[in-house]
């Protein structure tokens, strides 16, 4: 009892035959299309790797790469075979090719699935490896002069400019560090002195924020320092000012951005799935009919194509008694070179045995 | 004596018209190309049009886009026309259109010759329009509260963020206008009341510039305030500071920017001119070798294909020749006219 049979007539082999050809060019494509969607995504994400602190992300990019390559010479050799299977003298080199070709499919396809499900999944990595990465952005912002940071504070300017942000969870992070450089700090000046000498680590703190923090919506120009103070500016009221900085922290604005790109890239993704089974399908079914039309003796006759010889729990009982033979077989070799030539024997007869059932697949 | 004539037997005239028929589709696919680039300059100019007073030209890319259309459209249909020239029935249907097809296309490539021109030219009014524009949006920087022009800030600071300029020629443009809004103003403390009495028009004036002309490139935080004195800040000297404020006028920056796009599409129109050209000239290669040939129903037979029919200073003298009798004709036979008029 086969598994889906279908009836295939000499008319309906040639056409399954030329639909799975353009299947598996479009297949061909659609690979082509995953790696250059792996490519853009690396790229993005090599874009802004200053401000993350563990590349565990990119192994959704990588996966998609490799599938995508492996996916455009997997479809292309089906195109191949498509090409040979009408044709009773080419067909046969491929059939011990057949089975493998199945496996890298099936393993593509879960390949895939595997990048939906990694890029939902990581995406509290992403958030931890961003919030590490910003906070030592921000703490090196002043540190212009040392070789290895001298370009923090010009990336860090031009993500919050880019990314509309202001530091890592918002304008409040820049209170906590100290983001003017030495350098330019007046250390004669009294108003210096005290702001170092009122805190543990002597630092310079300000409640004031870096000039890219500034909002370009905003109806008034903008308030950079004295932040807290409501007095410090005419007609400013610290609580309730909205448009003046922005007010978004830059990891939830980075955190948005990377999942939008990876969300947006889902449904092609599946849609890619979606083929490459169908291609995995077809090309099941256009083996079994040709090799059943050259069985018979009118090649041009009816035929039929399955997608499993037996039933499901019959292959699953075939496949587990071939597994079980075949670890039997380790198994007694040692033991008959002891036992002697006898036992051998029986182990061949046993291996006879399990080649016998006629090579389904 | 024919200009320019060349022999052709069957497979050079097949050669000819497969050349031909790519030509013709490389021609349409050119045309697809400048459509396009004409929408994207009407959308790149419509995105700036507030700091050029919403006052731009949008001729070229208008025109820019009727060409594109009209490539499209001329060189497919020549391009049948070659895909068709090989049968002799459908090239004897098609024969009657042939010389109003090429000199249609004649005048699409004289169109060509105008836009480049144009081109080239009108770069001239985007950079009146802009320095007139940018002076606007500068003295309507603070206006946030009016109608019309609440939007004049952030599009000038984007602008300023995005082609790293500042000001109109350079920053000090920001100090010869009030850019803080008097809202923001308060008018009951002495240093604002002295600023503003210090000049006749009552203005706030500073030497400051906004945030949006910081240049993140710069190792220390950005100075806007006192930029012109340099005991306000520590370790600073105006006259050596470079890194701190872009330098660059956002007049010569945005201006090199819309040059550099309309230079590239001159550059690929003149292109077009010479891919038309050609299209052209095989075209009457092709018509001629087929149109002389000695026996029409044997298609292997020699033909001469040709330019011009006769040389090229005796088809000038033909042309001139034929305006003046064109005139002449007129005059004939209105004196004609009148003695009989006079004898009944």
């Amino acid at each position: 009892m086969a598994l889906l049979k279908m009836k295939f007539s000499q008319q309906r082999r040639v056409r399954l035959a030329q639909g799975l050809w353009l299947l598996s060019w479009l297949a061909v494509m659609c690979g082509a299309f995953i790696f250059c969607l792996g490519v853009y995504l690396k790229i993005e994400l090599l874009r802004r790797d200053e401000v993350m602190e563990n590349t565990e992300i990119h192994v959704v990019p990588n996966l998609l790469m490799m599938v995508g390559l492996a996916s455009i010479g997997a479809n292309w050799v089906a195109s191949r075979v498509c090409q040979d299977s009408l044709d009773a003298s080419r067909f046969p080199r491929w059939r011990v090719l057949l089975l493998g070709w199945y496996a890298v499919a099936v393993l593509l396809c879960c390949l895939l699935l595997a990048v939906v499900v990694l890029s939902y999944a990581l995406q509290g990595r992403l958030e931890e490896s961003l919030k590490v990465g910003l906070r030592n952005g921000i703490r090196f912002y002043k540190d212009t002069d040392v070789p290895g940071r001298c370009f923090q504070k010009e990336t860090i300017d031009r993500l919050q400019m880019e990314f509309r942000c202001c530091g890592n969870n918002n304008f409040k992070d820049w209170f906590e560090v100290q983001w003017v450089s030495n350098r330019y700090l007046d250390f004669t000046s009294q108003e210096v002195k005290d702001r170092i000498r009122s805190n543990v680590d002597g630092r310079y703190l300000l409640d004031g924020v870096p000039f890219s923090c500034c909002n370009p919506a905003s109806p008034r120009p903008c308030l950079q320092n004295q932040l807290t103070d409501s007095r410090a500016h005419y007609n400013y009221e610290y609580q309730s000012e909205e448009l003046n900085l922005y007010s978004r922290g830059c990891r939830q604005a980075l955190t948005d951005y990377y999942m939008g790109l990876m969300n947006s890239t889902g449904p092609g993704v599946l849609s890619v799935i979606l083929i490459q089974l169908s291609v995995l399908l077809s090309m099941r079914y256009l083996q079994t009919a040709v090799e059943g039309a050259m069985a018979l003796e009118s090649p041009e006759g009816e035929s039929e194509g399955y997608i499993l010889e037996k039933d499901v729990k019959a292959t699953y009982a075939d496949v587990k008694a071939k597994a079980l033979d075949l670890l039997k077989f380790a198994q007694v070799d040692p033991a008959s070179e002891a036992a002697g030539p006898e036992e051998g024997e029986k182990a061949d007869e046993a291996t006879e045995k399990a080649a016998t059932p006629p090579p389904a697949s | 004596m024919p200009f320019l004539s060349l022999k052709f037997n069957l497979q050079k005239r097949v050669k000819l018209a497969q050349g031909l028929w790519m030509l013709y589709w490389l021609a349409v696919i050119v045309g697809i190309i400048l459509f396009s680039l004409g929408i994207f300059f009407k959308i790149e100019l419509r995105k700036r049009s507030e700091i050029m007073d919403n006052n731009e030209s949008h001729l070229v890319p208008n025109l820019l886009i009727l060409v594109g259309m009209l490539s499209c459209g001329l060189n497919a249909f020549g391009g049948k026309l070659c895909h068709d020239s090989l049968d002799p029935q459908k090239f004897s249907k098609m024969k009657p259109m042939l010389r109003p097809y090429m000199l249609l296309c004649c005048g699409f490539n004289a169109l060509l010759l105008l836009l480049v021109l144009l081109c080239f030219l009108m770069q001239f009014a985007v950079y009146l329009t802009l320095a007139e524009g940018l002076k606007n949006a500068i003295r309507f920087y603070k206006d946030t509260d009016t109608p019309g022009r609440c939007f004049m800030k952030r599009t000038l600071d984007m602008t300023q963020i995005e082609f790293r300029c500042c000001g109109n020629n350079n920053f000090r443009d920001w100090f010869e206008v009030q850019w803080i809004s008097n809202r923001y103003l308060d008018m009951s403390n002495d240093v604002v009341k002295d600023r503003v009495l210090s000049n006749v028009e009552g203005k706030y004036l500073m030497d400051s510039v906004p945030f949006s002309c910081c240049n993140p490139g710069s190792p220390r935080p950005c100075i806007q305030h006192h930029l012109t004195n340099n005991s306000a800040h520590y370790d600073y000297d105006h006259r050596t500071e470079e890194l701190n404020i872009w330098n660059r006028g956002c007049r010569q920056a945005v201006f090199s920017y819309y040059s550099g796009i309309m230079n590239s599409i001159g550059a690929l129109l003149i292109f077009t001119m010479v891919l038309e050209a050609g299209d052209v000239a095989g075209l009457k290669y092709l018509s001629t070798a087929l149109e002389t040939m000695a026996d029409p129903e044997n298609p292997e037979c020699e033909s001469e294909g040709w330019l011009l029919e006769k040389g090229f200073k005796e088809t000038l003298a033909d042309l001139l020749s034929k305006v003046k009798t064109f005139g002449r004709a007129n005059q004939v036979e209105e004196g004609r006219a009148s003695p009989d008029v006079a004898a009944t």
